[in-house]
């Protein structure tokens, strides 16, 4: 048997045969449309790239339902220019090598419009091969400024605010509750180390108000009773989380177990209703920035109630922001009338389009208009908007 | 003083965590010398049980203490069932293969259980109901430690001492440790070894399923991944302290749990783990069997 | 005539595919029936009870129940089948099935070989490019086949280097990614703050690599086996968790973007065309990888490493510095990890610390056991084992990680010796050697 290594060589010579056949096939397909008279293709393929396994995959899995079910809403009503749209997902288990992996295959497969990737780290490591392939990509919950900001990548638009805009909203919050002493505490996370970091130098920034913590939990681990002792030691009469909601709703039980109650403020990691059900009665009271109040919105409503009769369950995170980009993207290429990279993303520059986030087109940056953050507080086990 | 007694018994508390796991951990390496990396997935299994067997008592009525017990029952039952089978179907037809076989397998196996739940449940973090009341002599010290704390810390010393009573005084405890010394003379002497190394399986995975319950529902919330990094602390706890050996994987989880907490507390949590691996390396290196493991002389 | 005696050998093989494992065919239906209702019984809470607390909902879903008990009651028969296979092979070392027999004469005819590795070259060469052949365009790998490739190639590259610390000198390290990560941030940072190239980074990354497994491997090579794979997994994290949080220098988890891929005389290359010189790069890397492998395997060190895994005690006796041959494995090892990861900083562009957790580490181990201890030819099996399949099994979406894990654990089952075994029949030759 220890020739095996042979066998598998075989194997994996067949395995190549085969795809070269795929990619000859492919090939003539494509050659197919370019020389055919009909110019809109018979359907439309998005791509779905995020976290679908790993320990992240509760972030990457709604945008896969939402993108679902967004398509299934334009089919019903007769297609995007009258071609049918399919899902195709792909996983990076938000990590950058698999990123690049997902977003060749991608390129491979010649899709042009991608939702994704849910990480900043695996986004950015992505997008130049999307830049160079001329795909069009809009992340639900890619928060990390320079995304957009640096100027990089043309063909990047997101559906959420980035770190920035919410720290300053959160600290101008914070310094409007009174508070005098603030405990920043991150999960060491991109999104959350960013996010917090821009709470200190904002708060750093401004008289009358200080950092007397600043720290970083262990995403995962089993408590974090040290660290409530030390945010209870430090005389901080605030706490600013940057994070996700499990490490959140650990810290705060565990702050409100401990008798330690003044405020606890977070970013729209939290504020998910999965936070308040994890936490439960420890969750009243918490303040969260989030996206602008839209559960009034008609179009987010039905988005919801579409989740639960297909999937039987309550949408994860990110999930309006996903239907969001998945609604924009393809309306945009329905304005455009067809896939063409720059068409669709002048469609996107624009035109506004109504969303489950609300009425948004995409500034010069590629951040949406319309799309800003309001102060949220659990009150009776529900997300209020704090005015 | 009193942030000083406050760290020490968080660090207490995430010890005894940690030791409920390591226990399990401790036990099988010292039968087979395997490191089961599916060891944190049964925890998380056992916590799973609990937290579906929990809700369906709820939803019928019963009353809060009835329901942990009977929830701990059959997240034992279950967790017991899988460490049975996975050492059935993953490690057994590996026995007198290349030492490192296992452990791959155990990585595999490990990996398999995570989607496996992650599929079937969700990949959400789930609510994980207050199965521990709080207890009326407590609301004095409700600052300081919370009652959940106390049963934690209670469980982990009495099935410390109740293992430890158990492998040196019952025939079964006698056959492991025969086992756990040299496996081919308890065949001879007339050891069913099979039935020991299922039995230490079943005992650990127990061991696991109490701590999953108990800490599920301490922490509030669980999703199927939170055996990945409890099953590489208490790993590290069991080696600390020694592995193989009961009250060293306590001893270790205790070490290692205030090594934490006070490396929060003083320092920084950036660093907490740092510490953590860095106490592990400095006593290996002048205790390389750890804290309370026998330097085996190797004879040629 | 003919065809009786096949009908009767087909019942035969029939019979004993049924029965094998077990007495006869009633006593497996017996066993498959108990290890399916074992099965539903311990799969029952998870797979058919949903429970939302919240709501206060219970979903049932005993078709679950159905599927399990399906799979499982002709599941096991394949089960059985196979371990008796795998128990029949122990017995009968010499019994060489058919493909085995081919393979054989392929090994042993310097010919056939030659021209076999030589066509396997020649696709793997040409295999990224795309070229026009009677008119009929021609690509074997397109832009995700050769980046998957790529990837593929430096885990070999990985496996290899590993392979010298656990497969040769047989200590057990779970750390050895934070070798990979050093030479990953050691490129990443100096292309950021000096510009420094690609060709200049790769022989600083083996560099540093070299350096950190020394500096490491001098405090923990008194301990033996598990202790020993336990301190390289601290240590394996505490450079992560460094690099995590010394946002000054490492950016920390928001990562450096930008890496610039790897140039050639100033040309300006499309990712396509990057990814294809990537591709030749790692080529290259692979081959002299194999070739110093190859070389160190068979030289003095390298036979000092298998004695000192065989006997350690034996070693000592016979004179070799057992520090001296451990430290040179464990900084031999970290040096190709300097290197792949100084490729794929350059490969991706852009690194974080979460690209270099225990999980990692994990994978390169797995591919180093599953290819089979020791074995260069091995550890290329294993690599495109465990990072193509994962790749390949996309299409099967959210299940690609449970298959991916059960095929870990059945391969492990049923060729716990890996997939290739190293050829060193210790005392079946007079003139030993491993032939890799």
């Amino acid at each position: 048997m220890r020739k095996l290594h042979l066998i598998v060589l075989c194997l994996a010579m067949v395995a190549m045969l085969v795809a070269c056949g795929e990619a000859e096939k492919k090939a003539d397909e494509s050659a197919d449309v370019k020389t055919g008279e009909t110019a809109a293709p018979a359907k439309i393929v998005l791509g779905v790239a995020g976290a679908h396994s790993g320990d992240l995959a509760s972030y990457g899995l709604p945008s896969v339902n939402a993108a679902k079910l967004v398509a299934a809403k334009l089919n019903a009503a007769g297609g995007v220019n009258g071609a049918m749209v399919e899902v195709v997902a792909q996983d990076d288990q938000c990590k950058p090598e698999l990123a690049t992996n997902a977003a060749t295959k991608m390129v491979s497969e010649e899709i042009t419009i991608v939702l994704g990737h849910i990480c900043s780290g695996a986004t950015k490591a992505a997008m130049p091969i999307y830049l160079e392939s001329k795909i069009v990509v809009i992340s639900p919950s890619a928060t990390n400024p320079p995304l957009t900001q640096s100027g990089d990548y043309p063909n990047f638009f997101r559906t959420i605010a980035p770190d920035d805009a919410q720290a300053a909203l959160e600290v101008a919050f914070a310094k409007g509750l009174g508070l005098k002493k603030i405990a920043v505490i991150h999960d060491k996370g991109d999104y959350g180390k960013g996010f917090a970091s821009f709470c200190k130098t904002y708060i750093e920034a401004e008289d009358g108000i200080e950092v007397v913590l600043f720290e970083g939990v262990t995403p995962g681990a089993v408590d974090y009773s040290a660290v409530v002792q030390k945010i209870k030691g430090s005389g901080a009469d605030g706490v600013i989380f940057g994070g996700y909601h499990p490490e959140a709703s650990k810290i705060v039980s565990g702050m409100r177990k401990k008798g330690v109650d003044f405020p606890f403020l977070s970013d729209d990691g939290v504020k998910d209703d999965t936070f308040i059900k994890v936490a439960g009665k420890y969750a009243e009271g918490v303040y969260a920035t989030g996206p602008m109040d839209f559960s009034d919105n008609p179009i987010y409503q039905e988005a919801v109630a579409a989740h639960k009769a297909e999937f039987g369950s309550d949408p994860g995170p990110f999930f309006p922001e996903a239907y969001s980009a998945a609604l924009a993207l393809l309306t945009a290429v329905e304005n455009a009338g067809s896939t063409d990279y720059d068409k669709v993303v002048e469609a996107l520059h624009t035109q506004y389009v109504d969303t489950a986030v609300g009425k948004i087109k995409f500034d010069a940056k590629g951040d949406a208009e319309g799309v800003g953050f309001s102060v949220y507080q659990v009150r009776d086990g529900k997300y209020v908007e704090v005015k | 003083m009193e942030y000083f007694l406050e760290l020490l018994l968080g660090g207490l508390t995430r010890g005894s965590i940690y030791a409920l796991i390591a226990l399990g951990y401790t036990m099988v390496y010292g039968i087979i010398e395997l490191i089961n990396f599916a060891h944190g997935e049964i925890y998380m299994i056992g916590a799973f049980t609990g937290l579906i067997v929990a809700g369906l008592l709820t939803m019928l009525g019963f009353p809060g203490i009835s329901i942990l017990a009977i929830a701990i029952t059959c997240a034992i039952i279950w967790a017991a069932a899988y460490g049975y089978t996975i050492e059935k179907v993953a490690y057994k037809p590996l026995r007198g293969a290349p030492r490192l076989s296992p452990l791959i397998s155990a990585i595999g196996m490990s990996i398999f259980l995570q989607n496996y739940v992650m599929l079937a449940q969700t990949s959400d973090f789930l609510p994980f109901p207050e199965l521990i009341p709080e207890f009326g002599f407590m609301s004095d010290f409700k600052t300081v430690m919370s009652s959940s704390e106390l049963v934690i810390i209670v469980a982990t010393v009495l099935s410390c001492i109740g293992l430890t009573l158990f492998i040196k005084f019952t025939k079964l405890g006698k056959a492991m440790r025969a086992t756990a010394q040299n496996r081919k003379m308890a065949m001879l002497v007339g050891i069913n070894v099979d039935m020991v190394i299922s039995a230490t399986f079943i005992i650990g995975s127990s061991l696991a399923a109490v701590g999953g319950v108990l800490i599920a529902s301490h922490v509030g919330q669980i999703n199927y991944f939170i055996g990945f990094i409890a099953g590489i602390k208490a790993f590290t706890a069991a080696v600390l302290g020694g592995i193989g050996s009961i009250p060293g994987a306590m001893l270790g989880a205790l070490v290692l749990g205030l090594t934490e907490a006070f490396a929060t507390g003083y320092v920084s949590s950036d660093y907490e783990d740092v510490f953590a691996f860095c106490l592990l390396v400095l006593i290996l290196i002048f205790r390389p069997a750890g804290i309370m493991g026998k330097e085996k002389t190797q004879k040629v | 005539m003919s065809n009786e005696t096949k009908t009767m050998n087909q019942q035969g093989f029939v019979e004993s595919f049924l029965s094998a494992g077990s007495d006869s065919v009633a006593h497996a239906f017996k066993k498959s029936s108990i290890a399916a209702i074992w099965f539903v019984f311990l799969t029952f809470p998870i797979m058919v009870i949903k429970v939302n607390t919240i709501e206060k909902t219970v979903a049932w879903k005993w078709e679950n129940m159905a599927y399990i008990a399906l799979a499982i009651f002709f599941g096991s028969f394949v089960w059985r089948w196979l371990l008796a296979q795998k128990e029949l092979k122990k017995d009968e070392t010499k019994g060489e099935t058919k493909v085995e027999a081919l393979l054989t004469v392929i090994q042993t005819t310097p010919l056939i070989k030659f021209s076999l590795l030589c066509l396997i070259g020649v696709i793997a060469v040409v295999a990224p490019l795309k070229f026009t052949f009677l008119s009929s365009k021609f690509q074997i790998f397109d832009l995700y086949q050769t980046n998957i490739m790529v990837s593929c190639l430096v885990y070999v590259v990985l496996g290899l280097g590993l392979n010298i610390v656990v497969g040769l000198a047989g200590l057990l390290d779970l750390g050895y990614v934070a070798f990979y990560a050093v030479g990953a941030y050691a490129y990443a940072l100096s292309n950021m703050h000096w510009g420094l190239g690609f060709w200049f980074a790769l022989p600083l990354g083996a560099v540093l690599g070299t350096l950190l497994g020394v500096v490491l491997g001098f405090p923990v090579l008194r301990l033996r086996g598990d202790y020993l794979a336990i301190v390289t997994l601290g240590f394996g994290e505490i450079i992560r968790l460094v690099l995590e949080n010394w946002g000054d220098i490492t950016m920390g988890p928001s990562g450096i973007s930008n890496i610039s891929r790897p140039g050639f005389f100033g040309m300006k290359m499309t990712i396509v065309d990057s990814t294809i010189y990537m591709y030749y790069i790692m080529i290259g890397l692979v081959i002299f990888t194999i070739f110093c492998v190859n070389r160190l395997q068979n030289s003095r060190i390298g036979r000092a490493w298998l004695a000192l895994r065989e006997d350690e005690i034996a070693c000592q006796a016979m004179g070799i510095d057992k520090m001296k041959t451990k430290l040179m494995a464990f900084a031999l090892g970290a040096t190709w990890a300097g290197m792949a990861g100084v490729v794929f900083a350059a490969k991706t562009t852009f690194i974080n610390p979460a690209s270099f957790t225990f999980w990692e580490s994990a994978i390169i181990l797995s591919i180093v056991v599953i290819g089979g201890m020791g074995s260069i030819r091995g550890v290329i099996v294993g690599a495109i084992i465990l990072i193509l399949v994962p790749e390949y099994l996309r299409d099967f979406a959210e299940f690609r990680m449970l298959l991916f894990g059960a095929i870990m654990v059945l391969v492990m089952v049923f060729r716990p010796q890996g997939l290739h075994q190293p050829w060193c029949h210790f005392h079946l030759r007079p003139t030993w050697s491993c032939h890799p």
